[in-house]
């Protein structure tokens, strides 16, 4: 994936209110504890060369982490690049409820799996879902409601939402 | 319910809800229009999202199988339920058997439509919306407004009231802010409480057995997550094949509903999922690895889908995908709301079609009428479902089972083709050809009749035509009078075109001036024109649901003009819903060929001059400057035709500013009707305050429409006219 592709992502993803550090696998560790605010919780990313376990970022989670941390973090494993969408697949380690519950999600993205639009993404979902991977959100910016008059962000879901793009992954 | 009892209903609402579902129709019209303008391929996604639904609906015993497959294969249970009762009888054994007294509901129209809440509570068990325009309706008691926002009718000072009154909060809530930080805490807390998580599903991939839910606020998420049972209610016209047909969905359905690009959440669940229970009771208990307690259930709901499956005009309602945006460009709807457009549970333009198929021809009725075919809510339509179409097919059948008192009274004046039992309104309107015709004959004595006391308090009783409306004036000489009284003009023999001029009722008896202009416009630009007889096009009819004497003018109407087509002589209609009716009704009304011909050579008079000048008439030949103030037509608006008036009389020197209101009001008949006659000036309210805002009050006001020149003459201080009257030279 070349600058073009992150740089799309990153612009869409301001349009929607959401921030975007990019950084690599050596520095990743440095940028995440820049970036969230403890307490934090996070689920195993899965990517190779970074990792949350020499971060802030408490391990597993728990329905009281779930309650009381302030930024949840957790890969995020595809993204659409022309609204910055965050594709987040469900898994036993408790990724969806992460990216869900605290009052921020950082989500940890490789570069190399960002898709240009919905229907690549799609395409993309299709192999997944026939290797088992079923369910997933897209999601995009933080949670919002209009229902009470006026657009307030932070309903049931995150109000902040932070992207951080690995480049060289 | 009697006529003034809806005036008393629809002047209650105008009072009390209209303003807060103008201001926020407005907003989300504004939104959509904006978001649709981000991308050039709408047209394509809203193609090809119709032929995925066309082909699902035609599929769909064989898609309910392979959900039943794919869902049992990822260890859930699909339940097809035939009616209401069923589902309900289902989803309660289901709660009673985990043993469950909490349900966290997201807002799901489907379980409103089978009212699990109600049957859920009778065996003692609670349930929370979730939604938290939802669990605003639920703390007011009330039932949804709006399919995509269930509080549509209501303001944040009211909702501020209501939590106020019903919660007692420490500090009174007053802001946007304040109310859904309080929301989000007290449902917050009733989500970690369940013990059964409830959605609907916006769609349901047969092949994976995914769920997919389209949301904003993230309840959905945490309703199918969090508990460890999940119940999904759908209707079984949500299902589409696969993943792989979601992507114009996802496209468009929060741009039509909302203005957003694409939804905050379009979660994609193939339950019972993976994501590990949240159980506050324990916690400290590490989350991972506590997925194999998980249960699902799919209820799929007939409720009379697979009757409407095989009615031919009501099968496209199956296609709907309940974005709302039909009732969000409904000029009706957005001054009095669903509570006055809406059955027992869907509201809007849609919302005809639902209520006749689940929950019979009755409920429809209640609210049939408000549909004025204005047709704005085509093209808002994300899967181009012909709303107004349906609406008409309900109220032919709605009239065919009615039986009234005053039969005699139009019977001999009004000989349609429909049966005896059609309203005495319906049928007065419906014929307004005939009627005119007599008003003409004996005019000016027809006039005087109609404005006199006594007379109008009869056709008030009886026909419920409103006192306070003006009637259209009778004109003694017709159009075709006029023209057959004319010399043939010189050029007659050696012109470069030819076309008849096809007058409706309105051209020919009343509104006469726009029918010589349009005469001595197409001739100043060296246009031979022939006049036709004058047959109702059949919109008239259509309006009050008439379809056998709509489908009778279309062919008389057709009879007068094929020869003039065979002749080589385009057909050009002053009257914008003409135009509509030839090109988008004939099809439904006359055979094939006929109804094509006929559509393919027929112009709005003004699209007509434009063709000219752009293939080198003079333009110079026209009358031209000046400021104008134009209201352009809801059908022709639709048709994409407004431009072209918009455009010759740019061309000729005036300066133009448009209405961008939906509708006049008017609508055809509406605006007479004393039942909606009120509702019908609320609506021309909107369009009266820009004509009299600073930059068009000095504006000479023209319009397109015969109706809208009406309801202009009526709101209005000063006069209108037509657009061709400003360019026809001396």
């Amino acid at each position: 994936m070349g600058t073009d592709t992150v740089d799309g992502f990153a612009a869409a993803l301001s349009t929607a209110d959401v921030d975007c550090t990019r950084t690599t696998a050596a520095d990743f560790e440095a940028v995440l504890d820049d970036v969230v605010d403890a307490p934090a919780v996070g689920t195993p990313l899965g990517i190779d060369g970074v990792s949350l376990d020499d971060t802030i970022v408490e391990l597993p989670p728990t329905p009281r982490l779930l309650d009381e941390a302030e930024t949840g973090v957790t890969r995020v494993h595809a993204g659409i690049v022309e609204y910055g969408t965050f594709v987040v697949q469900a898994d036993e380690a408790g990724t969806e409820p992460v990216s869900l519950y605290p009052r921020t999600h950082v989500g940890v993205v490789r570069a190399s799996d960002l898709y240009e639009d919905v229907r690549s993404v799609a395409s993309w979902l299709g192999d997944e879902f026939a290797a088992g991977r079923d369910s997933a959100v897209l999601a995009t910016g933080a949670s919002a409601t209009a229902d009470m008059g006026e657009l307030v962000t932070g309903v049931h879901g995150p109000q902040t939402v932070h992207a951080v793009v690995l480049t060289d992954r | 319910m009697s006529r003034r009892q809806k005036a008393d209903r629809i002047r209650h609402l105008l009072a009390t809800e209209g303003d807060a579902v103008f201001e926020n129709t407005t907003h989300v019209n504004a939104g959509r229009l904006e978001a649709n303008s981000h991308r050039d391929d709408i047209e394509e996604l809203r193609s090809e999202a119709r032929r995925i639904k066309e082909d699902a609906i035609e599929r769909l015993p064989e898609l309910v199988e392979t959900v039943r497959e794919s869902v049992e294969a990822n260890g859930g249970t699909v339940y097809v339920a035939d009616d209401a009762a069923d589902a309900n009888r289902y989803i309660t054994d289901v709660v009673e058997d985990r043993g469950a007294d909490a349900v966290a509901k997201s807002k799901s129209m489907t379980s409103e439509e089978i009212d699990v809440n109600e049957a859920l509570e009778a065996v003692g068990v609670e349930v929370c919306e979730t939604d938290l325009g939802e669990f605003v309706i639920q703390v007011a008691d009330e039932a949804p407004s709006h399919l995509v926002g269930p509080a549509f009718h209501k303001s944040t000072g009211e909702i501020a009231t209501l939590f106020n009154e019903q919660f007692d909060p420490d500090v009174p809530l007053e802001t946007a802010t304040d109310l859904t930080q309080f929301a989000r805490d007290h449902v917050g807390e009733q989500i970690r409480d369940a013990d059964v998580g409830m959605t609907g599903a916006n769609f349901v991939f047969a092949d994976s057995g995914t769920i997919a839910l389209v949301t904003n606020e993230g309840n959905a998420r945490k309703c199918a997550v969090t508990p460890d049972t999940h119940v999904a209610v759908a209707g079984v016209e949500k299902l589409i094949p696969s993943v792989a047909e979601f992507p114009p969905f996802a496209e468009l359905i929060a741009r039509a509903a909302g203005g957003q690009d694409i939804a905050t959440y379009l979660s994609l669940l193939s339950p019972p999922v993976d994501s590990p229970v949240v159980d506050f009771e324990k916690p400290d208990e590490p989350l991972d690895g506590a997925t194999d307690n998980r249960e699902f259930h799919l209820v799929l709901l007939d409720n009379g889908r697979t009757e409407m499956r095989e009615d031919e005009d009501l099968r496209e309602t199956l296609y709907c995908i309940r974005c709302g945006a039909c009732a969000n460009s409904c000029a009706n709807f957005q001054h009095v709301g669903g509570h006055a457009f809406g059955g027992e549970t869907y509201t809007g333009g849609i919302a005809t079609g639902w209520e006749a198929g689940v929950h019979g021809m009755d409920r429809a009725a209640e609210f049939n009428d408000l549909c004025t075919g204005c047709s704005r809510c085509v093209n808002a339509c994300p899967v181009k479902i012909d709303i107004p179409w349906i609406n008409t097919v309900v109220r032919d059948r709605l009239n065919r089972g009615t039986d009234q008192e005053f039969d005699w009274l139009v019977e001999g004046l009004t000989p349609d083709a429909d049966p005896g039992g059609v309203d005495v309104q319906k049928r007065l309107f419906g014929n307004f050809g005939t009627l005119a015709r007599l008003g003409s004959a004996t005019a000016p004595v027809s006039n005087w009749l109609a404005d006199w006391g006594p007379s109008r308090a009869f056709l008030d009783r009886v026909a419920g035509v409103d006192r306070r409306r003006d009637l259209p004036e009778f004109q003694r000489e017709t159009l075709r009078d006029w023209f057959a009284s004319r010399e043939p003009l010189d050029t007659a023999g050696d012109a470069d075109r030819e076309v008849v001029l096809y007058p409706d009722a309105y051209t020919n008896y009343v509104l006469v001036d726009r029918g010589k202009a349009a005469v001595r416009t197409l001739e100043a630009l060296g246009v031979d024109v022939a006049v036709a007889s004058c047959h109702e096009s059949g919109r008239a009819p259509l309006s009050q649901g008439m379809i056998a004497t709509a489908r009778r003018n279309a062919r008389r109407v057709a009879d007068s003009l094929d020869p003039y087509l065979d002749d080589g002589r385009d057909v050009v209609v002053v009257e914008p819903s003409d135009l509509a009716a030839f090109r988008d009704e004939y099809e439904r009304l006359l055979p094939a060929n006929r109804a094509e011909r006929l559509a393919e050579h027929s112009y709005e008079v003004l699209e007509y001059v434009y063709g000219l000048l752009e293939n080198g008439a003079d333009a110079d030949a026209l009358a031209g400057g000046g400021d104008v103030a134009y209201h352009s037509h809801c059908q022709q608006r639709t048709l994409g035709l407004d431009v072209y008036t918009e455009a010759v009389l740019e061309r000729v020197g005036y300066d133009v500013v448009t209405s961008d209101v939906e509708c006049c009001g008017m609508a055809g008949s509406f605006g007479y009707k004393s039942q909606y006659y009120e509702l019908a000036v609320d609506v021309g309210g909107t369009l009266r305050d820009q004509f009299e805002a600073e930059e068009t009050a000095d504006r000479e006001v023209v319009a397109s429409g015969a109706s809208c020149q009406e309801q202009l003459a009526g709101l209005l201080a000063r006069g209108n006219r037509h657009p061709v009257e400003l360019l026809a030279p001396e």
